[in-house]
C-alpha cells in the first residue's frame, strides 16, 4: 500500500504562499515539501495561523502557491488551464468539510452523485457509483432520504461516500468531524481510515492529537514551516504484555 | 476490581486474574500471586470467604460477602486522590529547558510531541483493530488516548508561554504566588 514503488497522489515540493505586500506580508507557508501516497492518510496539525488550512487549498488547487510545485497524480498544477484545473479537482479531489455540506433538497444519493453528474457523467452512471460509494461506508439504506433525515453520523458517512465517489484519488478534510462529541469525531477518522486502505490518499487537517493520531503520518506546521513529522510507528502490540499477546 | 468480578458469582483465584487482565483489555499484567494475596486479605477483613477448604491455592473459590458489597459500592464512588499534582518528568524536562541558557526550549518540545504523537498512534491502531468489539480494551484505550492528548496539550500551551515570556521583558514576582499555596495543600495532607 505505502511501499517505495507507490504512486504520490499529492506532491508539494517547497511550496511557499505570501500575502500581502511588505512590510505587512504574511508568510502563510514557507518551503513546504509533502508527498502523499496512494493509500495513505496524513494528518497536519498546528496552531492556528501555523498555515494548515492554506497548504489544503493549495492542494485542492483551489489557489495557486507563490513559488515552488503542487503535483496531483503526477500533474504539475502549473500553468493547467483553469477549465482543466477545475475538471481535475471534480474527478479526483473529494473534500469533507467540517459541517459536511450536503445540500439539503437532494437525497443521499443524489448528494453523493452530484461530482460526478457536474462532471457530465449521465445520470444512471452517478447514481450507481453514488450508491456504491454509500454501500462502503455503510448507508446504502439511506439512499433516498434527505440530509435532514439523517443522523448525524450517517450525514458524517453520506459526506465522505461523496468525497470518496467515483475515481476520487485524494481526500482532502480540514476538521472533518467539526463539533461531533470525541466518539464520533473518532468514527469520522475511522471511515476516512477506512477509506484510504481501499487506495486513496488523504490529507486531513485538525488541531486535535486523538484524530490526528489516526493517521499513518502526522506532521507538524508552524508559521508556515514543516517542524516535524510522525515516523511509521511500531504496531500496537508493542504496547500490549511481552508474551501475553492474542 | 477483584471485588467486582466476585459480585458477578463465585469464583476461583485463577478466574479472577484472567478475567481481570480480559476486562482492563490486558493492559495491566497481574500476578496471581498478587491475587491470592489480596484474597486473602479480602477474607482477613470479612469482604470476601472462601468455600471452606483449608489450603490455600487454585482449589479455593471466592464468594463476596454482604460487607463485600458494600465496600465495593463505597470504592466505586469515592474519588481517588487527585488534590496534589505528581511530579512529573515531563514536566521537569520543560521546565529545566526553559532555563538552561542555550536550549532551545521550542525544540525540545518538539522532540516530546513527535513522541506521544507516535505513542498515540499506536493506541489508536489498538483501537481502530483489536478495541472494536471489546468494551474493556476500548475504554483503557481511550483514557490512555486522553492522558497522552492532555500532556500534548499542556505542551502546547508551555510552548507558547515559553515563546511568550521570551519576547517579554520579565515583570515583578508577583506572579509566583500560587506555587506556596500549592506545596501548602500538599503539605497539609
Amino acid at each position: 500500500m505505502s511501499g517505495p514503488g507507490a504512486i504520490n497522489v499529492l506532491e508539494l515540493r517547497g511550496v511557499s504562499k505570501t500575502y500581502g505586500q511588505e512590510p505587512d506580508r504574511v508568510h502563510a507557508l514557507a518551503g513546504v515539501d509533502l508527498s502523499v501516497r496512494a493509500g495513505e492518510m496524513v494528518a497536519v496539525m498546528g496552531p492556528s495561523g501555523s498555515g494548515k488550512s492554506t497548504l489544503l487549498t493549495i492542494a485542492g488547487s483551489l489557489e495557486d502557491p507563490t513559488s515552488g510545485e503542487v503535483l496531483v497524480c503526477g500533474m504539475a498544477l502549473a500553468g493547467m488551464p483553469r477549465a482543466r484545473k477545475a475538471r481535475l479537482r471534480r474527478r479526483v479531489i473529494g473534500y469533507v468539510f467540517q459541517d459536511f455540506n450536503l445540500l439539503p433538497g437532494l437525497t443521499a444519493v443524489e448528494n453523493t452523485a452530484l461530482p460526478l453528474e457536474l462532471d457530465g457523467v449521465a445520470v444512471p452512471k452517478a447514481r450507481a457509483a453514488g450508491l456504491a460509494a454509500l454501500t462502503a461506508l455503510g448507508v446504502a439504506g439511506k439512499a433516498d432520504r434527505f440530509p435532514d433525515q439523517l443522523s448525524g453520523g450517517e450525514r458524517q458517512r453520506v459526506a465522505i461516500a461523496r468525497a470518496v465517489v467515483g475515481d476520487h484519488r485524494l481526500l482532502l478534510a480540514d476538521e472533518p468531524s467539526g463539533a461531533l462529541d470525541s466518539v464520533n469525531a473518532g468514527e469520522v477518522m475511522r471511515l476516512l481510515h477506512e477509506a484510504c486502505q481501499r487506495g486513496v490518499a488523504a490529507v486531513v487537517v485538525t488541531h486535535d492529537a486523538q484524530l490526528a493520531a489516526w493517521a499513518d503520518r502526522v506532521v507538524l506546521l508552524r508559521d508556515g514551516r514543516m517542524t516535524g513529522q510522525t515516523t511509521r510507528p511500531p504496531g500496537p502490540e508493542s504496547l500490549l504484555i511481552p508474551g501475553e499477546i492474542r | 476490581m477483584l471485588l467486582a468480578l466476585l459480585s458477578e458469582e463465585p469464583k476461583y483465584g485463577l478466574q479472577l486474574r484472567e478475567e481481570f487482565e480480559a476486562g482492563t483489555g490486558e493492559v495491566w499484567p497481574l500476578n496471581v500471586g498478587q491475587v491470592y494475596k489480596t484474597l486473602a486479605r479480602m477474607e482477613r477483613d470479612g469482604l470476601a470467604e472462601s468455600d471452606g477448604t483449608s489450603q490455600d491455592g487454585p482449589q479455593k473459590r471466592f464468594r463476596i460477602t454482604r460487607q463485600g458489597e458494600a465496600a465495593l459500592a463505597a470504592w466505586l464512588r469515592t474519588p481517588p486522590d487527585l488534590t496534589s499534582p505528581p511530579r512529573d518528568e515531563l514536566v521537569m524536562k520543560v521546565l529545566v529547558a526553559a532555563r538552561v541558557p542555550g536550549t532551545d526550549a521550542h525544540e525540545v518540545i518538539q522532540v516530546h510531541r513527535v513522541y506521544l504523537l507516535e505513542l498515540m498512534q499506536q493506541w489508536t491502531r489498538l483501537k481502530e483493530g483489536e478495541a472494536r468489539d471489546d468494551l474493556g480494551l476500548a475504554l483503557v484505550v481511550d483514557a490512555e488516548l486522553f492522558r497522552l492528548d492532555a500532556v500534548i496539550r499542556w505542551l502546547d500551551a508551555a510552548d507558547v508561554r515559553i515563546a511568550r515570556a521570551a519576547a517579554e521583558p520579565p515583570r515583578p514576582a508577583r506572579a509566583a504566588a500560587p506555587v506556596p499555596q500549592l506545596r501548602r495543600l500538599g503539605a497539609r495532607r
